[in-house]
């Protein structure tokens, strides 16, 4: 179902809808607010939703391939005291550190992965489960926050990676955080639109019993997803405690149902197939602005943005219901 | 409707909760030997007092959540937004309580009612919307809390009626108020689904929609009253939270309660795919949770990593339950009459 000769179908209207809120939003602060439309205002909403960005990229592709992926928060704050306790008590190198780190991610996720898969348990259920281990096993490795001192994580690692917008009096510095962010969304494009793994994700989220029947290698692109996602979870948790120069187990609780407002908010159906993480970064920059004007506003505690986050996903997914009942009335009926 | 023999029943259902009852006895036995005291109880001004006595009144808050949440899964369905429920039911009791000085039996009405309210609401965006429910009632798990620090004005807010307090600390006949409330929810719910058409019209609906609905059974108003019950169920339990500590504190109250109910229902033996579901095993369930984590904080096993064992039984029992296993085993072993090829 196309519009004419537009590549736009009833399927995109999501992703305009999106950048529609995305620029009231922006336009709502500017108009309100002195000082909003300003260069430090949009650094500031890059370098706060870094690694809520990365993580949301995880939850992209899990929510494209027909899952859900609950255990994003507590792997992070796994991975961030994971990475401490490695640097400050093992004396291991934080380059190594982050490698490591990563690389259990991977694992933890292809564990999950594995027993959706193989053993056709639900996705939430593997992946709560996995929240509740990951949370408990970040506070075994230390239980409280762990500052990370090594020269390499406050100096050289800026040092190198983050660079300065000659923006605004001053220049913008941009920090390493915002870097590995950017390259990360590329990477998920690239990996989604351009490689067999990527068009295997979507035809499964569609359809998985197509996807078998057509001969894609469904089992394992299922459990590549989760890998994936893990893996991503675990950056995220790195770069959260390489910002913040320490790692903590109490971080990020319930920062997987950021993610997949993100995600939802940013035109992808839950129920797997389409979508993209050029309207999860878009969904990712409304919650950021949303939070920004609520702290603008200042007399409106923070609660609101719980308030306003749950509005707009029940926007969106109604929005989502309305396209899928009118794109499957104007199609035959295949099923 | 023949009276099924009443031994026949019990039997039958003892059989279909072995599994978690086994679990549940063997955590008794292990908190036994390794921790001195786990099974004793002692009697003191009238009442009971003891580890075992400690986990049926905190159990039992997750064990009424649990009932609410067996009868939304066994419509095929889950909701996420039960401690955010609770949240909300635990703010409106404090807040007509000790701020509008409302009296609090219409202060609990008034809880119960915001958790029924919360319920139907996720009812309705199923149903009426189609949504799937975890999206659905995700909506409510993020705001749910937003709203209930509204009513709250992001404050604790204390309670000093001794009634209310009561519903969480009191005792009667020797055993937790909550108790007696768990006893009564779990018969007022058996007694719907059991002795009404209404348990088969929800395992029905949740067994094949269409197949239901083309068979005369009013699918939506079934899945409706499913997540209307379970919303009050939380409401229930909100206002046990809050009699509990004297006070409502939405940061804190349900939270993770979502995980533990429905981890307590999948582990009673209802399947999370929606049909036949187990009362009793989601009671025995909720109760094999809380004696897990009371074992293990028994064990010096601090709070916060107890979550990690607990999530590793929960993957044990559930990958015990999974059909595929069981047939991947049934396939390994040699069958009874010897002639069993591997297939």
């Amino acid at each position: 179902m196309r519009f004419g000769h537009l590549p736009i179908g009833p399927r995109d209207v999501p992703l305009v809808a999106t950048a529609a809120v995305l620029i009231a939003a922006f336009l709502a602060g500017a108009i309100r607010y002195d000082h909003f439309a300003s260069w430090l205002v949009a650094r500031n909403l890059l370098v706060d939703n870094a690694f809520l960005g990365i993580a949301a990229v995880g939850t992209t592709f899990v929510i494209l391939g027909g899952g859900i992926d609950l255990s994003v928060g507590a792997v992070m704050a796994f991975t961030s005291v994971l990475v401490a306790r490695l640097i400050e008590h093992g004396g291991v190198h934080p380059s190594l550190a982050v490698l490591l780190a990563i690389l259990i991610g991977v694992l933890f996720g292809a564990m999950q992965g594995a027993l959706i898969r193989l053993f056709a348990l639900p996705a939430f259920l593997v992946t709560l489960a996995g929240m509740f281990l990951a949370r408990g096993l970040a506070f075994a490795v230390h239980p409280e926050s762990l500052g990370i001192r090594h020269a390499f994580v406050a100096e050289t690692l800026n040092d190198t990676l983050a660079f300065t917008l000659p923006l605004g009096r001053r220049g913008i510095m941009i920090p390493f955080t915002v870097v590995i962010a950017t390259a990360t969304f590329a990477a998920a494009w690239w990996l989604l639109r351009q490689t067999p793994f990527g068009r295997s994700v979507y035809a499964i989220g569609d359809d998985e019993h197509a996807a078998t029947l057509m001969g894609l290698p469904v089992a394992r692109s299922r459990i590549a997803v989760y890998a994936l996602a893990g893996g991503l979870s675990a950056l995220a948790g790195v770069v959260f405690a390489l910002h913040q120069q320490a790692g903590d187990p109490t971080a990020c609780k319930g920062l997987e149902l950021e993610a997949i407002a993100a995600v939802v908010i940013g035109g992808t159906l839950l129920r797997g197939g389409v979508g993209s993480v050029v309207g999860t970064a878009m969904g990712v920059m409304i919650l950021g602005l949303i939070q920004t004007i609520i702290s603008f506003e200042g007399t409106l505690s923070s609660w609101w943005t719980k308030i306003v986050v749950g509005a707009l996903v029940l926007l969106f997914v109604g929005l989502q219901r309305g396209i899928d009942a009118f794109a499957s009335r104007s199609r035959p009926v295949t099923r | 409707m023949a009276e099924r023999p009443l031994v026949g029943e019990l039997l039958a259902t003892l059989r279909a909760i072995r599994w978690p009852l086994l679990a549940l006895l063997a955590m008794v036995v292990i908190g036994a030997f390794a921790a001195p005291g786990f099974i004793g109880v002692e009697l003191r001004d009238g009442r009971l007092f003891g580890t075992p006595i400690d986990i049926l009144n905190h159990g039992s808050k997750v064990a009424i959540v649990a009932l609410g949440m067996t009868l939304v899964i066994a419509t095929g369905g889950v909701d996420l937004s039960v401690g955010a429920v609770v949240a909300l039911a635990a703010a409106t009791l404090a807040t007509l309580v000790s701020e509008q000085g409302v009296g609090w039996p219409w202060a609990m009405a008034g809880a119960l009612g915001v958790g029924l309210i919360a319920g139907l609401w996720n009812g309705l965006l199923v149903t009426w919307l189609r949504l799937q429910p975890i999206v659905a009632t995700l909506v409510l798990m993020v705001a749910g809390r937003g709203i209930a620090q509204l009513i709250t004005g992001g404050l604790i807010v204390t309670v000093r009626e001794p009634e209310v307090s009561f519903v969480g600390n009191g005792a009667i006949v020797g055993l937790p108020a909550t108790l007696w409330l768990l006893l009564a929810v779990a018969i007022l719910i058996a007694a719907l689904t059991r002795r009404t058409a209404l348990g088969l019209f929800i395992e029905s609906v949740g067994d094949n929609d269409e197949a239901a609905r083309l068979a005369g059974v009013p699918a939506a108003a079934v899945r409706l009253i499913a997540y209307a019950f379970c919303g009050a169920c939380a409401g229930v339990a909100g206002l046990i939270d809050c009699a509990y500590i004297r006070a409502a504190d939405v940061n804190n109250a349900g939270q993770l309660l979502e995980l533990d109910a429905i981890l307590a229902v999948v582990i009673g033996g209802t399947a999370l795919t929606g049909g036949r579901f187990t009362l009793v095993g989601s009671i025995v369930g909720a109760m094999l949770m809380q004696t897990l984590t009371k074992l293990l904080y028994m064990l010096n096993v601090s709070a916060e990593i107890a979550p990690a064992p607990k999530a590793l039984v929960v993957l044990a029992v559930c990958l015990l339950q999974s059909p595929t296993l069981r047939a991947a085993i049934a396939r390994r072993l040699p069958r009874r009459g010897g002639d069993g090829a591997p297939a």
